[in-house]
């Protein structure tokens, strides 16, 4: 126990470390990309050297939405790991060859996409055809990642053998669902890489059931989100508590939101497929109700985080309805950052529970209204937790400080994405509800009324992005003086704890065959009859189309 | 045994309700969003 | 577990709210038949003519009723092809008077295409191997832009046709 108080050891923050370089060098990349993008969609400008807007876009998609999330979330699951029930010195090794595995994938997707020959954009919607190498490289990132889910759940397992009849260590338990919620979502996506796309890129297979392939990848699609969100809600439920000085609200209720997540975030994937042939609409109808479900843990964790911003406050004396507000220590970018992200995930949700409300989805589907969606889910609410917890993580990791300058900058900062996200994305979601198509390059549509309206809104969209790549530029800055040039010091790890009276956590919380099997039976009810249909109906398959994108 | 659990019991009660009226009206008014949003849309889903 | 009082209030405010936004869309779907478009006729992607709609003649507007019009089009990177006029030409505009009823059938011939007329509730995933369809009354006069909404290559962003509802 002592042990796990003080820090961590060298070798341990190097494997976190490891992933949040990468993590940050993505974002710098991903960055400039979308900054291109606004930028070209405006109308002003255009890329130099023949570059293509999608091949751009290809990078953006694929570098900020799975190689930034997935390496810094395994990299802060591990060090959540370490302080909380500790890695051995076997499953330390064994965490290192995932990461190498994954890095070799990133670096093999990354460059058939600069020679471009992968542009596919994020989804890789077959027919169209990448280079094989895109494939082999994705499916190796899910292969490493698979690594850090098994050393995970070994650790639990050697952690639970110890400690019989004790309740887990909230943060691991947490770390864990979302291991879990990966790996069962990942398989999806593995399959129709592996034995889909990859053969079939390689001339193994003349053509590709469409249908399959879209439906394995929104399988995996919706709890991508979710795996991206959890360990945001990590941080909100047990280490938020611990910077403003409070304690954890509710243990059996964060752990309650999280095991519904892991229930509830998979059988839901038909609501990205609402508008497309082929898939029986009641199915699609039991897929939203499904997909509702999932809404209430997000309802449960609004109420938990006002109350443990509340009970705080009036435990500090603050009286009245809102004095409690005033409590809250807004001039530490630990916990402004990730409240930004908090606030962000009220239109963010809402949005979400419109998108997928069966068919209102025709009024927005593929229109920018969805890009303004996810930039403020991921690219806000997300993010920001993200950068909150960089600004103790780093120090800790590294064994520096956050100094007050930088937690200035990370104010600036935090200023500064808020201000152009909120000019990008509601841009985004206004043109959207105007039927302004995503995924687009500069178009006038051969000069209608309605797209010259769409090009007013592409114009402030290219000035929220540069104010975000300003953003951008200042995280970067800021991550590299916390990595390498702060001063020497201890900075807290914050792990809340709970209230010493609090009320004991109901052990079926605990109970993971229960979880687990409610988990698959959800998934097999939800997706075996529509899949069998979907598989006894198919048409003639399609061959690869490599021209489109210009992939000869 | 029966002081023992009354006291336990009192102790729960006592601990049962912190203020929370601020959080109360934070929620309502983040549902009330969500449901004039949704309704928003769904109004432009019935004129289209 | 223990639940605070206001919570169980919250609780039971919000699970109401998504019980009547499920109420409001399933009535909708499964009574006035407002499900989105799940079309579920299959073809050959290598072989479209094979079905009646897609054939070269049939492609484009057809009057099958006073006021009542089907609208086949064949999709393929970087055009929606809405068969030609009497002079042969590409036709890319379409005109119907105001309250027509239009039935839209439309298919891909190579990758996933969009379908969406801007400002109306078409909005359809056009994938090769299905045919997706929609019908819809075109209410408010105006010119509509008919824009492809998912990543279909280099071009996608020039494929476009635009649909003019007139008085």
């Amino acid at each position: 126990m002592i042990s796990e108080k003080l820090g961590l050891s060298k070798q341990e923050t190097k494997l976190s470390m490891a992933y949040i370089y990468v993590a940050f060098i993505s974002l710098l990349i991903g960055g400039l990309m979308g900054l291109l993008q606004t930028l070209v969609r405006s109308g002003t400008f255009t890329l130099p050297w023949g570059i293509d807007y999608y091949q751009v876009l290809t990078v953006h998609g694929v570098i900020l939405g799975l190689v930034l999330t997935t390496f810094f979330i395994i990299g802060f699951q591990y060090a959540l790991i370490n302080k909380t029930i500790g890695l051995t010195v076997k499953q330390r090794k064994i965490s290192w060859v995932g990461f190498w595995i994954m890095l070799v994938g990133t670096i093999m997707s990354s460059i058939t996409i600069l020679l471009g020959k992968a542009s596919v954009l994020y989804t890789f919607y077959a027919p169209l055809k990448a280079h094989s190498a895109f494939y082999i490289g994705l499916a190796l990132v899910i292969i490493g990642s698979w690594v850090a889910c098994f050393v995970n759940f070994r650790q639990m397992f050697l952690w639970r053998k110890d400690h019989k009849n004790e309740k887990s260590p909230l943060l691991a338990f947490m770390v864990v669902i979302n291991m879990l919620l990966w790996f069962i979502a990942t398989l999806g996506v593995a399959s129709t890489v592996l034995i889909q796309f990859i053969p079939w890129s390689l001339g193994y297979a003349d053509t590709i059931n469409i249908l399959v392939s879209r439906t394995l990848f929104w399988y995996f699609g919706h709890p991508l989100v979710y795996f991206w969100l959890l360990p945001a809600y990590m941080a909100w439920y047990a280490i938020i508590p611990k910077i403003i000085g409070g304690k954890i609200f509710s243990d059996s209720l964060a752990r309650l939101a999280f095991v519904l997540f892991l229930m509830f975030s998979i059988p839901v994937g038909f609501h990205h497929q609402l508008t497309e042939p082929g898939i029986d609409p009641m199915w699609k109808f039991i897929q939203v109700v499904l997909t509702f479900m999932v809404i209430i843990p997000s309802l449960l964790t609004a109420f938990s985080m006002f109350a443990m911003f509340e009970i705080t406050g009036r435990k500090k004396g603050f009286q009245g309805i809102f004095g409690w507000v005033k409590h809250l220590p807004w001039k530490d970018v630990r916990f402004f950052a990730p409240m930004v992200g908090m606030l962000a995930f009220i239109p963010a949700g809402t949005g979400g529970i419109i998108n997928a409300s069966h068919q209102l989805n025709a009024v927005v589907h593929n229109t920018i209204w969805v890009t303004g969606h996810f930039h403020l889910t991921v690219a806000t609410t997300v993010i920001l937790t993200f950068f909150g917890i960089s600004y103790w993580l780093i120090p800790v990791l590294t064994g520096r400080k956050l100094t007050a300058d930088i937690n200035k900058l990370g104010m600036i900062q935090t200023i500064i994405w808020t201000i152009g996200m909120t000019i990008m994305s509601g841009s985004m979601h206004i043109a959207g509800l105007f039927g302004a198509p995503r995924r687009s390059a500069y178009s006038t549509y051969g000069g209608t009324e309605q797209a010259s309206e769409w090009i007013g809104y592409q114009y402030s969209q290219a000035i929220g992005g540069s104010i975000l790549f300003i953003g951008i530029i200042l995280m970067v800055y800021i991550i590299i003086k916390l990595a390498f040039f702060a001063p020497k010091g201890i900075e807290e790890f914050p792990i809340a704890e709970e209230e010493p009276d609090a009320e004991p956590t109901p052990k079926f919380l605990e109970n993971w065959k229960l979880w687990i099997g409610l988990t698959i039976a959800l998934i097999l009810f939800a997706y075996t009859i529509p899949f069998i249909e979907i598989i006894q109906h198919s048409p003639p398959g399609s061959p690869p189309f490599a021209w489109p994108i210009g992939n000869n | 045994m029966t002081s023992l659990h009354h006291q336990k019991e009192e102790k729960a009660n006592k601990k049962e309700s912190p203020e929370l009226i601020g959080t109360f009206i934070s929620v309502m008014m983040l549902g009330l969003f969500i449901l004039a949003s949704w309704f928003g849309v769904y109004a432009l889903f019935v004129m289209r | 577990m223990h639940l605070h009082k206001y919570e169980k209030i919250w609780l039971m405010f919000g699970v109401g709210s998504l019980v009547v936004f499920l109420l409001v869309i399933g009535i909708g779907a499964f009574y006035k038949g407002t499900h989105p478009q799940s079309q579920m006729t299959t073809i050959d992607p290598q072989n479209v003519e094979a079905n009646e709609a897609f054939k070269k003649e049939n492609l484009g507007l057809t009057k099958v009723d006073e006021n009542k019009y089907i609208l086949n089009v064949l999709a393929s990177a970087f055009n929606y092809d809405l068969g030609v006029d009497e002079e042969g030409a590409q036709v890319k505009s379409i005109r119907v008077p105001k309250g027509s009823t239009v039935l839209f059938h439309v298919t891909s011939k190579d990758v996933v295409h969009g379908f969406e007329l801007a400002g109306t509730n078409v909005n359809m995933m056009v994938e090769p191997g299905y045919v997706s369809s929609y019908e819809t009354v075109m209410e408010k006069p105006g010119e509509y832009t008919l824009v492809c909404n998912e990543y279909c290559g280099t071009g996608h962003h020039l494929m476009f046709a635009t649909v003019e509802v007139y008085e």
